[in-house]
């Protein structure tokens, strides 16, 4: 095995393009578990600690530039406002000392279906900015994820950025494990209402081959706001109006039964929080205020 | 490959690394500090936790080659001269049974307590939040909760 | 300072011995674990050390067609890559009680990970590279996963040629013991039945997931023997089962009890311990072995799955008439401790209760599943599930309320059990009972904050936040339950202690030496406090435990401060004799006290019971030789139980707990958050409280963690294991786990060393139904099954 330390952003970027099956490590929370009992072994590993730029965020006028190897601790500690959603996601990441060390980069690396972080990129809305020596593209997060940990990155690209919307509205994450803390997702719901634009974005974690959006869900409960005028009078939503939109989340699974739960209960806790998550963010929206919602828990 | 970095103040070197080794096992293996624990390897029990640059993470999930050139501090640096504040609180609640869950906890309610600055003091919930990435076997963790609070309270004693 | 040791022996002790028992002194190892100085299995290193590695089967069932270990040797850095063929002796097979375990297959594996063969390299990772090299073509067999397919005609029989003692008289050659109990007439006695209420229960596979993985360092020595350095919960049962497997006499296997990371029945049996010696004696190499977590689910046998029938009546006033039943265990491929969990299964199957007419049946199969045995609570976890779900029902069919109709039912001291043991010392189960129901209840909605928002970390679900209160509905459950301590069915329990009394720099000393496991529940502690109150010296050391002692028998069945603890204190009381006698053969003709008085020991002096001083210790033992006694302390015999009547006098003593589990379950989603699980115990007498409340809560997490979480998923197609991780193997938090209040009883047993009873494991029985109860009342469902599903709470 060989490990490869660059010096910044343009070193690794070489040397990815020379080794292009050298297999990046930034907090080594996915990589790490697979070296240590011997599931994988790459031929060279590219530390990415040393490059600055992937440490770094920025919070523009209508996006979030976020570093992909920015720690969820910091995420939660300083983008709760600008990303509340992302955030939420971030503070139902494994444990305390993983949150420190992973990002959202890894995340996106892994592409795993139960990846934490995706479901709330999906509903922010967000671009993945992927670059190699060949030079740097933008790929929507929801064209990012191909298969079950398979992602549309090149073999010499890496991710460099994680471009992601700013919040005009309130945002949830919801995750179901069967422990209280330090669990992997059942399955996990975002959702983000976009007052800006009058929509509404979801994502499903752990419930398909890959995190989805819940197209259909996210379409019905669109034309069902514009059309009861709700975005204009902040009325309480019909239990109705919220149960069709669960259940067309829950229609948005593809699960399978594994170890970790059974395809039916995935549905169905997809749609629980779909309409609980609905709940939370529409009294927020209604309350004028955006970002977080009810659910405390200090970081 | 050849590592060096600093533990404890102390700047320690380590030849003939395989490049998949973790910075647990350099510490362990290599630099004869298995105070950090081995018990899963896989980022879910902490007993492995130690701060590097300051911040606590696990060491079995960092590639010795990442800790090149960094400070780490294990639970063998804590308590420079004599038992450290924390340290002695987990003694005296019985926080302590086997023990091997207990230097990754250390480090852990190190942090934690750092984090609420006397004279505030991490609640109940804020403990559990902090120290939630910790696994023990043993104690049912209620000993635990008395070390924290114990060590927490001990800061305002002749301050 | 006051430190008295009252003569004869017998008279009791006298209080406020500093650091003597009742105290609750700190550990000796406190400060050592806190540290990182303490040296734990894994942590040991020697000169010129090598890495032995295992290769494990990945099937459950197979025939080994071919081993070629050439490409592996061939590697550089490898030292030795050992298989069946290269065991050095005629004995292969090694158990606790059936000698049936290959140390390595033996042309066939009968489980998920059975080890196959052994590599020794200069690093880890060499010899799990070189272990991957090992070429092995496999014949898949068809595995036996459960009863059915165990019994089945023409079922695969897993040890075709067995000669233990069970064989004859079980019904079929793939169950390792069958022990039925009946007394009275249950067919008559249930013809008094108002009501008769039958259950079907099914209790998951535990694993009881200590920390600290299997590890160990063997170092060959000059005499062509081995110093094995290791954490075990037994050392001599260890050396007795690995010596004949090298070809080595007992005394050439020298073991030392290396830091134990937790054990709660997973040490008990062998793991790398005959592994690392065969490396090393092949290399003449010290040798380390180290499992990781995903080996460790493969290199010790879990809590026993179960499937359970339970068929109780109950007069219209709520008495129970009768019980009947019937649990199947799942030993898995080999026999480990079955037999002992099939006899406590059966024994402890109707509870604390009274219930004179009985019909029970416990079997313990062979199956291609995991291997399973030891773990804390052993055979009496199951069977309370099922008993405490059935005795919710029982008094839901009279209308009476729980914890009432327990109490009414519940046994006392001079009750007979099923198998006509009279219990002979305080059953105080009514007690604790009351005691946890009058405790008061923890507020509702605790999750809602000042601001009328909700902490979500106090809410089920926690961290992942998928409530803030919605669908949450509180339950509130209780359990009892019944314990065996010691070692069981006329097995000769015993421990050995060596005391040392010692002068050195004119103060006295006490080391107190024994083989008896300290894996953290503080018998290194209890040790020390006994050396005192007995001695009445304050130095007391307590040497590290080898096999240079005699043995003191398992850390297990809640026994070693009963066994051991005797032990120490019978061999301070003829160390406090031999030095009372030195003494009046010294100082007799200078005070006639010595020949007339009570004589103590206390702060390093012979006092008179009247306080008078009559010499210092050191005096006595001035230029004499220190006093040294080595002595073996047994409990009162039992007896076997009758092989088809199951009546004896089978255990030593009872321990009992029980709890109030409050739960709150998010009733949509399936999340539990235990709110509050109270627990009663009696201890008899504590020696040391601290630690006994420490046992008391973490033997209730333990509960909590099976109720809720904990079960290594099988493919019952395969056999093999589908979650050897933590990842996916989950075990309680410190967010899982909530306040645990206990209250201690001490009503002290008549036969027991200071009236004590053994305190590790009764709280983890009751812990698992209380929670379970508590969720049946929160959401109405039967629940029938441990660990509860989320799956299970929604119909999904």
């Amino acid at each position: 095995m060989d490990f490869l330390r660059p010096a910044g952003w343009a070193e690794a970027l070489a040397a990815k393009a020379e080794h292009p099956a050298a297999v990046p490590i930034a907090g080594g929370t996915d990589l790490m578990v697979e070296i240590n009992f011997d599931h994988r072994r790459p031929e060279r590993l590219l530390d990415l600690n040393r490059v600055a730029e992937l440490q770094e965020w920025e919070v523009g006028a209508d996006t979030v530039r976020l570093g992909a190897s920015v720690p969820y601790a910091r995420i939660v500690a300083e983008l709760g406002g600008a990303l509340p959603g992302l955030a939420r996601a971030a503070h139902t990441v494994a444990s305390p000392q993983i949150r420190n060390r992973g990002g959202v980069g890894g995340n996106l690396g892994t592409a795993s279906p139960a990846g934490d972080a995706h479901p709330a990129l999906l509903a922010a809305g967000a671009e993945v900015e992927a670059e190699s020596v060949r030079g740097s593209r933008r790929i929507p997060v929801d064209e990012f994820f191909t298969g079950v940990k398979r992602n549309a990155l090149a073999p010499d690209e890496l991710i460099k950025w994680v471009h992601i919307k700013r919040a005009t509205g309130p945002q949830e994450f919801a995750k179901v494990g069967t422990r209280n803390a330090m669990v992997i997702a059942v399955c996990a719901f975002g959702i983000a209402l976009h007052p800006d634009t009058r929509t509404v974005r979801t994502g499903i974690g752990s419930a398909a081959p890959t995190p989805v959006r819940a197209a259909a869900a996210e379409e019905f409960l669109a034309a069902a706001l514009a059309e009861g005028g709700f975005w204009d009078s902040g009325r309480a939503l019909p239990p109705a109006l919220a149960g069709q939109f669960a259940e067309l989340a829950a229609g948005a699974c593809n699960p399978v039964d594994d170890v970790r739960g059974s395809a039916r209960y995935r549905r169905h806790a997809v749609g629980v929080m779909a309409r609980r998550t609905l709940g939370w963010t529409w009294e927020s929206y209604r309350r004028g205020a955006a970002g977080s919602t009810s659910g405390e828990g200090a970081a | 490959m050849r590592v060096t970095f600093t533990v404890n103040g102390r700047e320690q070197q380590a030849d003939d690394v395989w490049e998949g080794e973790s910075l647990l096992y350099v510490l362990r293996e290599r630099m004869g500090l298995p105070g950090s624990k081995n018990a899963c390897e896989q980022g879910e029990c902490g007993s492995c936790t130690v701060r590097l640059d300051g911040v606590p993470v696990c060491a079995c999930l960092v590639a010795a080659g990442q800790a090149e050139g960094r400070e780490v501090v294990t639970v063998e640096g804590l308590g420079q001269e004599g038992l450290s504040a924390v340290q002695q609180a987990f003694v005296d609640a019985g926080a302590v049974q086997c023990g091997f869950c207990t230097p990754g906890l250390l480090v852990a309610a190190d942090d934690l307590l750092e984090r609420f600055p006397w004279p505030t003091a991490p609640s109940d919930d804020d403990i559990r939040e902090g120290l939630s990435g910790n696994l023990c076997r043993c104690t049912g963790y209620e000993k635990i909760l008395d070390a924290v609070r114990l060590a927490a309270a001990r800061r305002g004693e002749g301050a | 300072m006051s430190e008295v040791a009252r003569l004869p022996t017998g008279r009791g002790q006298a209080a406020g011995t500093a650091g003597g028992i009742g105290e609750s002194t700190l550990r000796p190892d406190g400060t050592l674990k806190v540290t990182g100085e303490f040296a734990y299995s894994s942590d040991l290193w020697h000169e010129d050390m090598i890495w032995g590695h295992t290769l494990r089967s990945p099937h459950a069932h197979a025939e080994i067609v071919s081993l070629d270990t050439a490409a592996a040797l061939a590697q550089p850095g490898v030292y030795a890559v050992l298989t069946y063929d290269d065991l050095p002796a005629e004995q292969k097979n090694y158990g606790l009680e059936i000698a049936d375990t290959p140390a390595l297959a033996a042309g066939r594996v009968r489980h998920h990970g059975e080890p196959v063969a052994l590599v020794a390299a200069d690093h880890p990772e060499t010899a799990r590279r070189a272990a991957a090299k090992i070429r092995v073509r496999w014949r898949e067999l068809p595995p036996v996963t459960d009863e059915e397919s165990a019994l089945a005609p023409g079922a695969p029989v897993l040890h075709p040629d067995r000669t233990d003692g069970h064989a004859r008289h079980v019904p079929h050659p793939n169950i390792v013991h069958r022990q039925p109990v009946v007394r009275g007439d249950a067919a008559a006695a249930a013809r008094r039945a108002a009501h008769v209420v039958t259950g079907e229960y099914e209790f998951g596979m535990q694993d009881q997931a200590f920390l600290g993985p299997e590890s160990g360092l063997a170092v060959p020595a000059e005499d062509g023997g081995v110093d094995l350095y290791v954490a075990t919960q037994w050392l001599h049962a260890d050396r007795r089962q690995i010596a004949p497997v090298l070809g080595l006499p007992e005394d050439k296997v020298r073991m030392t009890l290396a830091g134990v990371g937790g054990a709660f029945g997973g040490r008990e049996d062998l793991s790398m311990q005959i592994h690392a010696c065969l490396l090393a004696l092949r290399t003449g190499r010290p040798v380390k072995m180290v499992y990781d977590r995903f080996e460790s689910f493969f290199g010790h046998v879990h809590r026993h799955p179960a499937r359970i029938r339970y068929e109780h009546g109950v007069t219209a006033d709520g008495k129970i008439t009768h019980a009947r039943c019937r649990i199947v265990l799942d030993g898995g491929a080999y026999a480990s401790s079955t037999p002992a969990v099939v006899g406590n299964a059966a024994s402890l199957s109707i509870g604390p209760y009274v219930v004179e007419d009985v019909e029970i049946e416990a079997v313990g199969l062979y199956t291609n599943n995991p291997p399973c045995g030891a773990m804390r609570g052993f055979g009496a976890v199951q069977a309370c599930f099922a008993y405490e779900a059935q005795m919710d029902r029982l008094a839901a069919a009279v209308g009476l309320d729980p914890v009432e109709f327990r109490q009414l039912n519940a046994m006392s001291e001079g009750s007979r059990l099923p198998t006509g043991q009279q219990v002979d010392s305080p059953a105080p189960v009514a007690e604790i009972l009351r005691r946890v129901k009058a405790r008061p209840l923890p507020p509702e909605r605790q999750w809602e904050t000042a601001g009328g928002a909700a902490d979500i970390r106090a809410l089920p679900g926690g961290l992942s936040n998928t409530t803030h209160g919605e669908g949450v509905v509180r339950g509130v459950g209780y359990a009892v339950g019944i314990k065996n301590v010691g070692f069981s069915e006329g097995f000769d329990d015993f421990s050995t202690a060596r005391v040392r009394l010692a002068v050195s720099g004119g103060e006295p000393v006490v080391t107190v030496h024994t083989a008896a496991a300290e894996v953290g529940q503080g018998g290194v502690t209890v040790q020390a406090q006994i050396a005192r109150t007995e001695l009445g010296v304050a130095q007391v050391v307590v040497a590290p435990a080898d096999t240079r002692v005699g043995s003191a028998g398992s850390t297990s069945a809640s026994r070693q401060t009963y066994m051991t603890g005797g032990a120490v204190r019978n061999a301070c009381r003829a160390v406090r004799e031999q030095v009372l006698a030195l003494g009046r053969r010294r100082f007799g003709t200078y005070h006639p006290a010595w020949a007339t008085a009570e004589l103590l020991l206390a702060g390093g002096k012979v006092v008179t019971d009247g306080g008078e001083v009559l010499a210092d210790l050191a005096d006595v033992l001035d230029g004499e030789q220190p006093v040294d006694v080595e002595l073996p302390f047994r409990h009162r015999p039992t007896e076997p139980f009758g092989i088809e009547s199951g009546q004896g006098f089978g255990h030593v003593q009872y321990s009992f707990a029980a709890h109030r589990a409050v739960v709150e379950v998010d009733t949509e989603l399936g999340l539990v958050k235990v709110v509050e699980l109270a627990c009663a115990q009696d201890v008899g007498r504590a020696l040391n409280p601290l630690s006994v409340v420490g046992q008391i809560q973490g033997g209730t997490t333990q509960g909590l963690g099976v109720a809720v979480m904990e079960e290594i998923a099988v493919d019952p197609a395969t056999g093999r294991v589908r979650n050897p991780s933590f990842t996916d193997y989950l075990i309680p938090t410190i967010l899982d786990t909530p306040p645990i209040p206990v209250d201690v009883l001490e009503l002290a047993d008549p036969h027991a060393p200071y009236g004590l009873r053994g305190v590790g494991e009764a709280s983890t029985l009751s812990a698992t139904p209380a929670v379970l109860a508590a969720i049946r009342q929160a959401t109405g469902l039967a629940l029938t099954k441990a660990p509860v599903r989320p799956e299970h709470l929604t119909g999904t």
